[in-house]
């Protein structure tokens, strides 16, 4: 329980900073077919590894890779719309990695799992490995934050700087798969953008700056992964449905909140 | 005194217009001018000329697959250091930015990567703003700002990028008069730190009295040099083909243009 309590903090931690370009940029449904695409890759280290979880770990780390970049020169071709061609990939992909699982006899737990969570099941090597990569990922982040800031705000000046766009934006993409592939046993695929999105979007409609976003975005989801495993733990709920529950459940509360205070500013400066 | 030469040959496999994302035209002709350091020049023309492309060309911002832009006899990817301030409708007004934050990017190619902002560079964030005037709104979120408030920010951004050539995107569109005053009293400041100044316009009535030369653009070069010499009715017709009426009055020529905007009504 505590392993997992753990795993679900540095989870929420790690998405929530990587989340807030996703919801800056635009990238909720980038992010969600990466998830996808990253399942048969996993489904993949899943049977070759007879459901070890190191080799899903680094199955699930090369696909993420290989999907970011993948993802990336689709969405650059002009011959369909973007989302189009996203989409019938990260369907067909997603259709791939539950084909891999299921073809295993006794599937369905396991493909719970992979699409939900198994947060309880988390082993000490396991938390490690998530630490380390959940780490790394913070670490780069901060490491280019200004270029990533210049690259999101504008990119006409940031190609004027001479920034490597593109190479930033591989970066950036590679970044989030990673923070997928960590999470991937917390919160399972099919509930994966729930946490890229929703703490970054909850701190959208209140800070101002980027900094704060990204610390209070981490802790409303470090307090919801925590809530949320104790919920789950009490109602006997999947763990990666409890802990996008409570995030969820904050958006609303927050915006009503901040549609309260600007009304009461409001009618005070009429008054 | 150095010169600087933009000498560009150019013609590009899809257009930049978004109704025709597969034409084949070919975008911009043949252009090729010089500029003089601390110059302020007026580029004219009207709607979908391709002043936007033209600066990002110049700027070396887009993908130039059949081309060359060359300035100073350098490739724009050379030394000199371009600040570009775009239009303000191309602008995410909602990003969680302030006024200092956006300032401070300009600095960011200047301190290289895995750097953090220093003193001296602070200091020049607070010297920027000063200059243009945005000292007391430094702490704002940008969607605060008023339109010529939001333009001085990304003058003071190309300041503290240390820009030679500054590239601006119709700023005075949307601005009222005295907002207008404000922008240029700014770009005198410019002259006097010897930068030079290439400002976007549909606005034919500035450039007389404002800039120190005119170009007028459609696609190509139609013309650069003092206004009068700049707006003869054949190069007028050339730039803006039929929205143009030339009415003689006793005073002199009366140009009465008839630009329409983006969304289709016309003036």
């Amino acid at each position: 329980m505590l392993r997992g309590m753990a795993a679900a903090v540095i989870v929420g931690i790690v998405c929530a900073i990587v989340g807030v370009y996703v919801v800056l940029r635009g990238m909720a449904f980038l992010g969600d077919a990466l998830a996808n695409t990253i399942l048969p890759g996993v489904a993949a280290g899943y049977l070759i590894g007879g459901g070890a979880r190191g080799p899903l770990f680094w199955w699930g780390i090369m696909a993420g890779v290989l999907a970011a970049l993948g993802i990336r020169a689709v969405s650059r071709s002009a011959r369909l719309k973007r989302d189009t061609a996203i989409g019938i990939i990260f369907a067909g992909m997603f259709a791939l990695g539950i084909a891999l699982i299921s073809s295993v006899r006794s599937y369905s737990v396991d493909l719970a799992h992979f699409l939900f969570g198994d947060v309880l099941g988390v082993s000490i090597s396991d938390l490690l490995r998530t630490g380390i990569f959940g780490g790394l990922v913070i670490i780069l982040i901060v490491l280019f934050y200004k270029e990533f800031l210049v690259l999101s705000f504008d990119a006409t000046f940031a190609a004027t700087l001479r920034l490597p766009a593109r190479v930033l934006e591989y970066l950036l993409l590679v970044l989030i798969a990673v923070a997928i592939v960590v999470s991937l046993q917390t919160v399972g695929v099919a509930l994966m953008v729930a946490m890229l999105v929703t703490p970054a979007a909850t701190e959208y409609l209140v800070t101002r700056r980027l900094p704060y976003m990204m610390v209070l975005a981490a802790a409303i989801a470090a307090f919801s992964g925590v809530v949320g495993l104790y919920l789950s733990f009490y109602s006997g709920i999947a763990s990666g449905a409890a802990i996008v529950l409570t995030c969820t459940a904050i958006f609303p509360l927050v915006w009503f909140n901040q549609t309260l205070t600007r009304r009461f500013t409001a009618n005070r400066e009429i008054q | 005194m150095c010169r600087w030469l933009c000498n560009m040959i150019r013609t590009r496999r899809f257009s930049s217009c978004p109704t025709s994302p597969y034409a084949t035209t070919a975008l911009l002709r043949n252009i090729s001018f010089e500029l003089q350091p601390g110059e302020r020049v007026a580029v004219v023309g009207p709607n979908g000329a391709g002043k936007s492309t033209l600066f990002k060309d110049v700027a070396g911002v887009l993908d130039t697959s059949r081309g060359s832009v060359s300035i100073g006899g350098y490739e724009p990817q050379g030394h000199i250091c371009i600040g570009y301030v775009p239009q303000r409708t191309d602008v995410d007004w909602e990003f969680p930015v302030t006024v200092s934050d956006v300032v401070m990017m300009g600095r960011a190619s200047k301190l290289g990567l895995f750097r953090w902002p220093r003193v001296r560079d602070r200091q020049l964030v607070q010297e920027v703003l000063e200059l243009v005037g945005l000292t007391p709104l430094a702490e704002q979120q940008i969607g605060e700002l008023s339109g010529d408030q939001q333009q001085r920010m990304f003058i003071a951004r190309a300041l503290a990028q240390e820009a030679e050539l500054m590239l601006m995107d119709e700023p005075l569109t949307g601005l009222d008069l005295p907002a207008q005053d404000d922008i240029f009293h700014i770009l005198d400041l410019l002259r006097a730190r010897n930068v030079t100044v290439l400002v976007a316009t549909r606005d034919l009535n500035l450039p007389s009295s404002r800039f120190d030369r005119v170009m007028l653009f459609n696609r190509q070069l139609l013309g650069i040099g003092a206004p009068e010499q700049v707006f003869t009715p054949d190069n007028l017709r050339a730039a803006y083909g039929n929205h143009v009426q030339l009415i003689e009055t006793e005073d002199g020529v009366l140009i009465v243009t008839d630009t329409h905007c983006d969304d289709g009504h016309s003036h």
